[in-house]
């Protein structure tokens, strides 16, 4: 009837994007996961736009969908199940807290600004807090935390942070 | 596709009509942490990103719109050639026969709808009862080129003022079902092609009224219409299908509270369709209507049924928003829907930025909350 699964995957395709999501996820995982990127992609380019993203709702209603976007936006399937992978209940704490790294440290550089951590702070809080208060809290958290605001957190600074407060970074992926 | 379409972010002209999604979603999904603030607490943005993976990897908006393809069954040695064989009756024989019933139908149709039109410009009120009949047999006709095999439970709808029917949308042969039994007048997005002229002509004539999406000024129009309408005693019965879209009759989106402030009877319709030979879901981005139609039309038949359910009133001290949920909890159970929390015309825009907002401000209100905490 004109709806031929044309989405097949073979064994081999599946054990390549395993190895290059370390093995977070089981193959059921990565098949129900092409599915939907498949259905995210809405006209098999390879790869989902930031429009095709934002055309879900509860995406594109996220405080930090324009940042997270920008790490998003041109995934191909692999780079789409590695990123997603940090939300596995199999990944470690290590791999979470880097994700979370990489959404403060957005140009790459390995390192952390004040200035970055303000931005994050300011896409979750919007205008419901001025820029005067976000500076003066994250001031005062920083200067208690024995940082200044002219520090550089690194990712062991980040793993040092939060390695201790109980992360819940778990996504299920549905299996149908 | 929608990366052609305009995108529009919620402006005024969208939100007349449209329910506050705050008011459907749970509030403070995320539990609430004490004490003092510490920096940790500023930089595990954790919760919000899950959320976001849990978006990206499954979403109830789009679930709603998601065609299901037909399991194949044609699996075995002796099953395939059977398979066949139904591919070779479907094609070529009950398509073909449909194509001339279909044919037949508009001819007679036509050759009688033409003359009642244009000869009994006198006598309006012969003039439609005439093709209210003649909409009702052709509809009739449409049904038969599917082979429709539809039960109606519950009362048959009779024409009186002050009641409007409301029914939840799959296709826009939802509204072909509805018509072949009484000749509804109709609210509809305004269709290009085929499907725009037989509007703009004869279901016009039934009080149909006709609008686009996109247009605000269409809204204010729609509305003044509306209210005519429900008021005119010989006026035929107002069908409205508050998602506003259609849904893959597997969940049922938000419904626009227009036909509920209306201030009359609303009368629910359940449409369930029986998935065992067709999707009945039109999804009008992959497919257009002619081709919806062809690929019903060379099924064995459309299965379904239509309950109508009791009529409602507002209670008392009841919002429109609230009557619209409780027609909706009605239609959802009878017709074995899930419900979402979402406003079907997402599908053409972009979600308020006020959710964000409400978001963003619980977040602020913790954090200065916990800044003077000790």
């Amino acid at each position: 009837m004109g709806n031929f699964n044309s989405s097949m995957l073979t064994q081999y395709d599946i054990e390549e994007v395993q190895e290059h999501c370390k093995d977070l996820f089981t193959q059921q995982e990565i098949v129900a996961l092409y599915e939907r990127f498949c259905q995210l992609d809405r006209n098999a380019k390879g790869f989902i736009s930031a429009d095709e993203f934002l055309s879900v709702p509860e995406f594109a209603l996220n405080p930090l969908s324009q940042r997270l976007l920008k790490m998003v936006d041109g995934l191909n399937f692999k780079d789409f199940v590695a990123f997603l992978s940090a939300f596995s209940s199999k990944a470690t704490m290590e791999h979470k807290i880097e994700l979370i790294f990489k959404v403060y440290d957005l140009d790459g550089n390995g390192k952390v600004t004040f200035n970055d951590i303000l931005e994050v702070l300011h896409d979750l809080t919007g205008s419901s807090m001025s820029d005067k208060q976000r500076e003066d809290v994250l001031t005062q958290v920083l200067l208690e935390a024995g940082y200044t605001r002219e520090s550089y957190l690194l990712l062991d600074d980040f793993i040092k942070i939060l390695e201790h407060s109980d992360l819940k970074m778990e996504v299920e992926v549905p299996i149908d | 596709m929608s990366g052609t379409r305009e995108l529009r972010s919620s402006s005024s002209e969208l939100d007349l009509d449209r329910p506050n999604i705050e008011d459907y979603l749970p509030s403070g999904s995320i539990p609430e942490p004490r004490g003092k603030l510490r920096l940790r607490d500023i930089l595990d943005i954790s919760p919000t990103l899950t959320e976001v993976a849990g978006a990206i990897v499954d979403d109830s908006f789009t679930r709603c719109f998601k065609s299901n393809s037909p399991e194949p069954w044609n699996w075995n040695v002796y099953l395939f050639p059977l398979w066949c064989f139904g591919v070779v009756v479907r094609y070529l024989i009950l398509f073909p026969a449909r194509v001339i019933v279909l044919t037949m139908g508009w001819i007679i149709f036509l050759s009688l709808y033409i003359p009642i039109h244009t000869l009994l410009k006198g006598h309006d009120k012969l003039r439609n009862k005439l093709e209210r009949s003649l909409v009702e047999l052709i509809c009739s006709f449409f049904v038969a080129s599917w082979t429709g095999v539809i039960k109606y439970h519950g009362p048959r709808p009779s024409m009186r003022p002050h009641q409007v029917f409301v029914a939840n949308h799959t296709s826009m042969i939802d509204f072909i079902i509805l018509e072949q039994m009484t000749a509804f007048a109709v609210i509809m997005q305004k269709h290009p092609g085929w499907v725009g002229l037989l509007q703009s002509t004869i279901l016009e004539s039934l009080g149909c009224i006709w609008f686009n999406r996109t247009e605000s000024k269409d809204r204010e129009i729609v509305a003044r219409k509306l209210r005519e309408h429900v008021h005119g005693t010989d006026n035929n019965p107002l069908l409205i299908f508050p998602e506003g879209t259609c849904v893959n009759n597997h969940y049922s989106v938000m419904f626009k509270k227009g036909a509920f402030e209306l201030g009359c009877t609303v009368c629910p319709v359940a449409i369930k369709y029986n998935k065992i030979f067709v999707d009945a879901f039109w999804n009008s981005r992959k497919q257009s209507f002619t081709m919806h139609l062809l690929q019903l039309m060379t099924s064995w038949a459309v299965v379904c049924d239509v309950w109508y359910l009791e009529p409602q009133n507002l209670k008392p001290g009841e919002t429109p928003i609230e009557f619209a949920e409780r027609v909706r909890d009605m239609i959802s159970a009878r017709a074995g829907l899930k419900k979402v929390p979402w406003d079907g015309y997402l599908k053409y825009s972009r979600p308020s930025p006020k959710l964000t907002e409400s978001k963003q401000q619980s977040f602020a209100d913790s954090i200065l909350r916990r800044l003077e905490e000790k």
